[in-house]
């Protein structure tokens, strides 16, 4: 099953898709989703994973890690299926990075992997945009680069753990403008979704709506205002985002705050 | 936490690192070499997750593993409006007010890479003791700050002596992300961050702000 958050005649609810177009409000109404307004279906921190796929670390130079390399996100970033992201005025460098994301269902602290997946919700994908001239060597990859108002689409919806037999065996694959420019398999993780819970817990208490993004696979490249760009995990969910312009994003802020 | 202080700072907690000019130029030769090339030309930010909040009177866990453990004294800003783009000069007309933060953290030997495992243990950022609204504080970058270990005076500086002021924290992080009514922003830790050890009392002090106290306490009955 699909779980999703919607805003709809002015609320927030939790549904059930039915399939991609029909969801079922809690009180049994069915919707159809071009009356509705997405959004993230998960509202923790998301702890992100870089240089996850071998291959994409041989992309940017780097030499695979030994340890996870995680940084964190906080809800203000989000931004949900169908909605835009901004590119900043005068940069050079902006991607994508398709993600499988596995959200945290229940408090997990020193979970083994082989316990691993009873702590989940299930999983859903994330497009974990990065503007790369902000790139700083400070806790990198930086707030700047990675923590953005809006610039980490996150959706469309949870599917359950038992609907995704096997989460390291999946297609990932991006589009911009309907041409195809990144695929890759999450067979090629380095750190697999146990592993990473496993570590996580470690040192910490993951909370229910965390979420882990593991990563993306070689084939980025620029995005600019105009591009539809659409993240899509096989079995899982593909995620559609618009690029715009700085100030169409603030403008269409401002009118939203005094509508 | 003060009931007060617990509604109202329901957010999310930002911190800034290497906020104070003696912490900064104490790595200022190093920050010019590699990994770092240069040194930071933007505020340096982290996250703490909110499993890391902790509150007055309470214990700070002493993780079985590790082998240092360091409070952080830092000036806590709760905001009280939504900022996004705002200039220095209005800056703060978006916070509720203020309070004392302790940040803790294992030392930090680097920091070229997010510091998620020093920083986002259970329980390792306490706030408060209370909410002190911003009219009554008057101006948050001259306030002394001091670190007590079991009653014995181990750090103190001030504001005054941060890179970046308050306002001009706001103005430069809303500029790519609001700050939410709600979040609280961690100032930043002074130099000269001491060890603490299981049994030990720590206490950090703010002109204007309280005393935020918090007992040490050795992890246990964890199974490997």
């Amino acid at each position: 099953m699909k779980h999703a958050r919607i805003q709809f005649d002015g609320q927030v609810h939790q549904v059930t898709v039915e399939d991609d177009q029909q969801l079922r409000l809690a009180d049994g109404r069915l919707v159809h989703a071009d009356q509705v307004t997405w959004l993230p279906p998960a509202t923790g921190n998301m702890f992100a994973l870089g240089l996850n796929y071998a291959d994409h670390a041989a992309e940017l130079a780097f030499t695979p890690p030994t340890e996870p390399l995680a940084f964190i996100k906080s809800p203000g970033t989000y931004t949900g299926h169908e909605q835009v992201t901004w590119r900043p005025d005068n940069v050079k460098y902006m991607h994508y990075e398709c993600e499988l994301v596995a959200v945290i269902g229940k408090p997990a602290r020193n979970v083994r992997r082989e316990d691993a997946l009873d702590y989940l919700a299930g999983y859903t994908v994330c497009n974990d945009y990065a503007i790369r001239d902000y790139l700083e060597n400070y806790y990198r990859p930086n707030l700047r680069v990675k923590n953005r108002d809006a610039t980490t689409p996150v959706g469309p919806w949870i599917v359950d753990v038992a609907d995704v037999p096997d989460p390291s065996n999946l297609t990932l694959r991006t589009w911009i403008n309907g041409e195809l420019k990144q695929q890759g398999s999450t067979a090629d993780m380095i750190f697999d979704i146990p592993y990473l819970i496993e570590y996580f817990s470690s040192f910490m208490t993951l909370q229910p709506g965390d979420m882990i993004a593991t990563g993306t696979p070689e084939g980025l490249a620029d995005v600019v205002p105009g591009d539809e760009v659409v993240v899509e995990v096989q079995g899982v969910g593909r995620l559609v985002n618009r690029i715009v312009s700085e100030a169409e994003f603030f403008a269409r802020k401002a009118h939203e705050a005094t509508a | 936490m003060s009931r007060a202080l617990h509604e109202v700072a329901n957010g999310s907690l930002f911190g800034v690192a290497l906020n104070y000019q003696g912490l900064l130029q104490q790595h200022l030769a190093s920050f010019h070499e590699a990994p770092y090339r240069q040194p930071p030309g933007k505020p340096v930010l982290f996250i703490k997750t909110p499993n890391t909040r902790n509150g007055h009177a309470r214990p700070v866990t002493y993780p079985s593993a590790v082998e240092r453990l360091q409070p952080g004294p830092a000036l806590g800003v709760v905001i009280g409006k939504d900022a996004s783009r705002v200039s220095v000069e209005n800056a703060l007309a978006h916070v509720a007010g203020y309070t004392i933060v302790n940040e803790f953290s294992l030392p930090e030997d680097s920091y070229y890479r997010p510091a998620v495992k020093a920083k986002c243990r259970d329980g390792f950022c306490a706030i408060g003791p209370q909410l002190v609204p911003a009219a009554q504080v008057g101006n948050p970058d001259a306030l002394g700050i001091r670190l007590w270990v079991n009653g014995e005076l181990r750090q103190q500086n001030n504001t005054a002596n941060c890179v970046r002021g308050v306002a001009r924290l706001i103005a430069e992080i809303s500029e790519f992300m609001t700050l939410h009514a709600g979040d609280v922003l961690i100032t930043g830790t002074p130099e000269g961050r001491v060890d603490v050890l299981p049994g030990d009392r720590v206490t950090v002090e703010i002109d204007g702000l309280g005393q935020l106290t918090n007992p040490i306490v050795a992890e246990q009955g964890l199974a490997p």
